[in-house]
């Protein structure tokens, strides 16, 4: 059976030459870089090796990158940790309603331990955030503000550069969560102007457990994590040596392969658009249809559970998403998708298709052969579908 | 422990290890001196108590200079310490 593997803002696989790069960190070289004896240095040299690839992809100096568990700890560090070193600033806190949940809570956790203020800034229809409406809001106990680079479920990409001014403007510290776009698009922290950045190991071909926080040089952060003095002591705990080899070999490659990338998975994400729109009826393309992620594609299909539809197209070997993970397995409907104005039961039929380079045209016409009757099926026995098709009909 | 005024607290550089564990406020310090001429001063702003200790002992253990404590309306939840590079 032929297997289209379009989940790649979920896991990536990890790429051959990053394993490879890798595997001598888990027995030959184990060091702990802490330790004084040459075991130790070496492991400690690595890091710093591996601290300066990833700055470079990101234009940002070595100093300014802390290694991390996950995105998710990164972005626990960037709003928790920056919002708690300033606090003589004030207690507000601004996050845009499409934010992943690991942003999103660690705003929660402010407000509700605390005593923070969060504003969840509204989006359009299309899930962009409006500079003017966060102008509005931001106010002189505004500490932190986070907007996500590229939303990973609706690919819709953030106009980062004019929201950061903004802020850095009133002197309000700009966070980005970075996840989905590093290794898809060019991301330059000069050029957006933020002040912090999340990225993530396994978005661009590197192992999980892995992750990075750029910093502004000089910016203040509280730990989140307490122990020693690893990473500066900014983040304790014995550093995961294989899996920063790992980060710093993809974010080698992504920066050597950037060019040409975008148009090419752009090519994928058309023709798979275009092929949906055509022969599905009561599809609905998420996102900006411009202002996206090149390689992501978002539909919600009117009258059935996007869930349903996952397990269906997994039988004949296509893996898609529907959602943030956490949001699909609790079938919960996704705030983003809320959050752009759809109601809950067209939210329910929420699918996401995300391409790497590994996927190439085969891959469309395999979607494009299952997809309509996966969609059809469905729809035959449901009665949302029903109700809908009566009310169309007039009956 | 003497307390510097205004006109005496000025550096050549900063190593800023406000919310940064101990032993940060040695080890960082260290490496930034070496980086200074001699006669240079560095400052270090720190939010830890134990290094209103450590960095005078510290100091007299390298032969570096301890200048002193510097006062800070807007910086009140960290000291502000100076040292001389000497050696």
């Amino acid at each position: 059976m032929m297997r289209a593997y379009l989940d790649h803002a979920a896991a990536t696989p990890v790429r051959r030459e990053v394993l490879e790069a890798m595997l001598p960190y888990f027995s030959e070289f184990f060091g702990n870089p802490s330790a004084v004896y040459d075991l130790g240095a070496q492991a400690k040299e690595v890091l710093d090796e591996q601290r300066a690839k990833v700055a470079r992809l990101i234009g940002a100096q070595p100093e300014e990158i802390v290694f991390t568990s996950s995105g998710a700890e990164a972005n626990n560090l960037a709003v928790k940790g920056a919002a708690l070193a300033h606090l003589k600033k004030g207690r507000h806190v601004v996050v845009s309603a499409v934010e992943h949940h690991s942003v999103l809570n660690a705003a929660r956790y402010l407000e509700k331990f605390h005593d923070f203020e969060v504003t969840f800034l509204p989006v359009d229809r299309h899930g962009l955030v409006d500079p003017e409406r966060l102008q509005k809001v931001i106010n002189p106990a505004t500490v932190l503000v986070s907007i996500i680079h590229a939303s990973n479920e609706i690919g819709t990409i953030q106009p980062l550069a004019d929201l950061a001014g903004r802020c850095r403007k009133q002197g309000i510290i700009f966070h980005t969560d970075a996840v989905a776009t590093v290794g898809q698009a060019s991301v330059n922290v000069q050029e957006l102007g933020v002040d912090l950045l999340s990225l993530s190991g396994p978005a661009l071909g590197g192992p999980k457990g892995i992750g990075a926080l750029y910093f502004r040089k000089k910016l203040r952060l509280v730990p989140q994590i307490h122990g020693g003095i690893q990473e500066n002591g900014r983040r304790a705990g014995t550093e995961n040596v294989p899996g920063i080899v790992g980060l710093g070999r993809a974010a080698e490659l992504a920066e050597a392969e950037l060019t040409g990338k975008g148009a090419y998975l752009v090519g994928l994400r058309e023709q798979l658009v275009g092929g949906v729109m055509e022969h599905i009826p009561y599809a609905i393309y998420t996102g900006h249809p411009e202002l996206r992620l090149p390689g992501h594609a978002s539909f919600c299909m009117e009258g059935i559970e996007g869930e349903a539809l996952i397990f269906l197209l997994n039988r004949v070997g296509i893996y898609a998403n529907t959602g943030s993970a956490c949001a699909s397995k609790a079938l919960k409907v996704s705030p983003v998708l809320c959050a752009i104005g759809l109601t809950p039961d067209v939210a329910q039929g929420s699918i996401v298709f995300t391409f790497s380079r590994d996927n190439g045209i085969e891959d469309v016409q395999h979607v494009l052969e299952h997809l309509p009757q996966a969609v059809d099926r469905l729809r035959s026995f449901s009665p949302v579908w029903r109700k809908k098709m009566a009310a169309v009909s007039g009956g | 422990m003497k307390f510097l005024t205004d006109t005496e607290c000025k550096a050549d550089a900063t190593a800023d290890l406000v919310y940064r564990v101990c032993p940060m406020h040695l080890l960082e310090p260290g490496e930034m001196l070496a980086d200074l001429e001699r006669g240079q001063v560095l400052e270090v702003l720190t939010d830890y108590d134990g290094a209103l200790e450590d960095i005078p002992a510290w100091c007299a253990k390298y032969g570096q200079e301890f200048i002193g404590i510097g006062e800070d309306e807007e910086e009140e939840d960290c000291y502000k310490l100076y040292i001389r590079k000497v050696q």
